[in-house]
């Protein structure tokens, strides 16, 4: 494991708006087919750091390595390219159109000829491979051809998730994906994380609730006033410990 | 060290199964929906029987009197279709009755100084009117369309609400429209290919305003529901910002939007000229209502995201209907605007009702 080079290496990210230092010197390294959780108390840089990573800031200073190599992440298009998506909580679903079409949203596939080259959408071509990808993450909406406004909260959740893994994507990227979830629909989305990693692709989760984090996390990075304070696997800690760390009351060496 | 943190709670693995809403919801749903649909039906049902029952004998049924409710609304569903894209992006044009006056003044001076000198067109001749209603029809069209990309533009580039830009864009359309003809009528009628040729003519014992409005008709209900282009507009009208994200142009389509519903106009206009032989601001001051009503009544979303092009084809009977009803009945015509207004209203309301209930 250590001998690999990981799937996502953030070293030494620096950021300020003005005055303000958001982050001072961030390190963040991913592996594959893992759930990292970034955790840390307000203003501890940790929607900074993943907006660098989805492309929406860039960094004054640090470099970011994709599979090893150096790459610049100008904006969150090129990000996507990279095979990195963004789940944004309330943001991410057209509400009046139906499962298949969100999942498509932006990406249509096209009927054949000429009819599918002035518009014409092949709607049970992505129907079809919408069903798929419900049964491949095991999410049982009962249809995928009615208005996503009638699902529940968890429901929706996971039609986004759907969406984000669904065009070759390596990093997903969730901030606070259970936040608006009562506890059964947050149980349910923690599932949907677990099945999501155990089909290789990495994740990266910001989440203030630490029970949460230990449920799911594989590995924990702690940010605190902008620095990294430290990695550590799941098992090698406690939530004690974690929360001293964000805090600041446990001094780690670092 | 070992947590002692509790897990949330696990759902059966393979059965995550976000769990279906209970099955009496998803019927209750199905009810207020069918509802908030079928009473455009029932409305227009009554309409026309209380017409049928309260006019004298053999006026307001009759095969001639439904071909010129039918002719009038030719207009209206044209001017309702572009409003249902519009109003899908959770838009609104209240420009469209000026741009159809404008474009019918535009385009109706074109087809009268290409006809003919000044002169010969006052005497009802019209030598070269093939060139004068060729070119014409062309520049209403296009008149249209300028209007609605000046509206779609203006909302894009300088963030403005739709309602302040359009109602602007109407003031200046009629405006301008009055101003190049005087405040009055166009100079002299267009030329009779037009109008005895075209407006009242049949084909297949219809008026071809009413064969222009069903092909249009069945277009845009086909680009609407089964193309990028009507699910972008649904898209974007749903969640803008979500569909900004997805990677659609949103300002772009919203211009083309617009722009598609100017060139709405615009037809609607030589349909105009074509059945009227003129026209006049004042005939057209309340055809936006006329509309925006039939879009509404017809199911369309006011907040977006939704709606139906071949149901406000229908709710575009509602207006006409009642004003050739009440000019049957004798009574004073104005009657169809109080109507007619407080109906968008119920409209919307049950649209909020029915939004209320999927919401939760």
């Amino acid at each position: 494991m250590a001998t690999t080079t990981p799937l996502l290496e953030a070293v030494g990210i620096q950021k300020h708006f003005g005055r303000v230092v958001a982050l001072r010197d961030a390190n963040f390294a991913l592996e594959r087919s893992e759930v990292h959780a970034l955790v840390g108390d307000n203003g501890a840089g940790k929607s900074t750091l993943i907006k660098i990573i989805s492309g929406v800031y860039s960094p004054d200073a640090g470099a970011l390595e994709l599979d090893g190599e150096r790459v610049t992440i100008g904006n969150p298009r090129e990000a996507r390219e990279l095979g990195i998506e963004t789940v944004y909580q309330d943001l991410a679903l057209a509400d009046h159109l139906d499962a298949a079409a969100n999942l498509f949203l932006g990406r249509e596939l096209y009927l054949g000829g000429l009819l599918g080259r002035i518009g014409f959408l092949d709607k049970s071509a992505m129907r079809s491979r919408a069903e798929d990808e419900m049964r491949r993450l095991k999410i049982g909406i009962q249809s995928v051809d009615q208005p996503v406004l009638g699902l529940s909260g968890g429901q929706r959740q996971a039609v986004a998730v759907a969406r984000a893994i669904a065009w070759g994507t390596r990093i997903v990227i969730m901030d606070e994906p259970t936040a608006a979830l009562g506890v059964r629909e947050s149980g349910m989305v923690l599932e949907l994380i677990r099945e999501v990693r155990n089909q290789g692709l990495a994740i990266i989760m910001i989440s203030h609730n630490l029970p949460e984090v230990f449920a799911v996390a594989d590995r924990i990075t702690v940010l605190r006033l902008g620095r990294t304070i430290t990695t550590l696997r799941r098992e090698e800690t406690t939530l004690e410990e974690i929360v001293g760390m964000m805090t600041g009351a446990l001094e780690v060496a670092a | 060290m070992t947590s002692t943190v509790t897990e949330p709670p696990r759902t059966e693995p393979g059965a995550n199964g976000f769990a279906p809403p209970p099955e009496e919801q998803t019927r209750r749903q199905q009810v207020v929906y069918l509802l908030s649909r079928s009473w455009l039906f029932l409305f227009l049902l009554l309409l026309v029987l209380y017409f049928w029952l309260a006019s004298p004998p053999s006026t307001f049924l009759t095969g001639s009197n439904v071909a010129q409710i039918a002719l009038t609304t030719s207009e209206v569903v044209l001017l309702a279709i572009g409003e249902t894209f519009v109003i899908t992006t959770a838009g609104i044009d209240l420009s469209i009755g000026a741009v159809l006056f404008f474009s019918g003044v535009a385009g109706g001076e074109v087809m009268l100084k290409l006809s003919g000198t000044s002169a010969q067109t006052l005497a009802g001749q019209y030598p070269h009117a093939w060139r004068g209603i060729a070119l014409g029809v062309v520049v209403c069209i296009l008149a249209g369309g300028a209007w609605g990309l000046l509206n779609g533009l203006v909302i894009t580039r300088m963030k403005l609400p739709p309602i302040i830009v359009t109602l602007g864009t109407m003031a200046m359309a009629f405006g301008f429209g009055d101003l190049i003809d005087g405040g009055s009528y166009l100079p002299a009628p267009v030329p009779p290919g037009l109008t005895h040729g075209f407006g009242a003519s049949k084909f297949l014992g219809l008026y071809y305003p009413i064969w222009v409005a069903l092909v249009v008709l069945v277009v845009a209900h086909t680009v609407y529901q089964h193309t990028r282009f009507g699910r972008y507009t649904a898209a974007v009208g749903s969640n803008e910002e979500g569909s900004r994200r997805a990677g659609i142009s949103v300002d772009r389509h919203i211009v083309k939007v617009y722009a598609l519903c100017g060139l709405m106009a615009g037809t609607a206009a030589v349909l105009d000229l074509a059945i009227f032989t003129n026209t006049t601001s004042v005939a057209h001051q309340t055809d936006n209502l006329s509309a925006i009503s039939a879009v509404v009544i017809g199911g369309t979303s006011v907040f977006g995201g939704f709606g139906t092009i071949l149901l406000s084809a229908v709710g575009a009977f509602i207006p006409t209907v009642l004003q050739n009803g009440l000019v049957i009945q004798d009574v004073q015509p104005f009657w169809q605007e109080v109507v007619v207004g407080a109906t968008i209203v119920v409209a919307v309301y049950i649209d909020q009702l029915r939004r209320r209930r999927m919401n939760r």
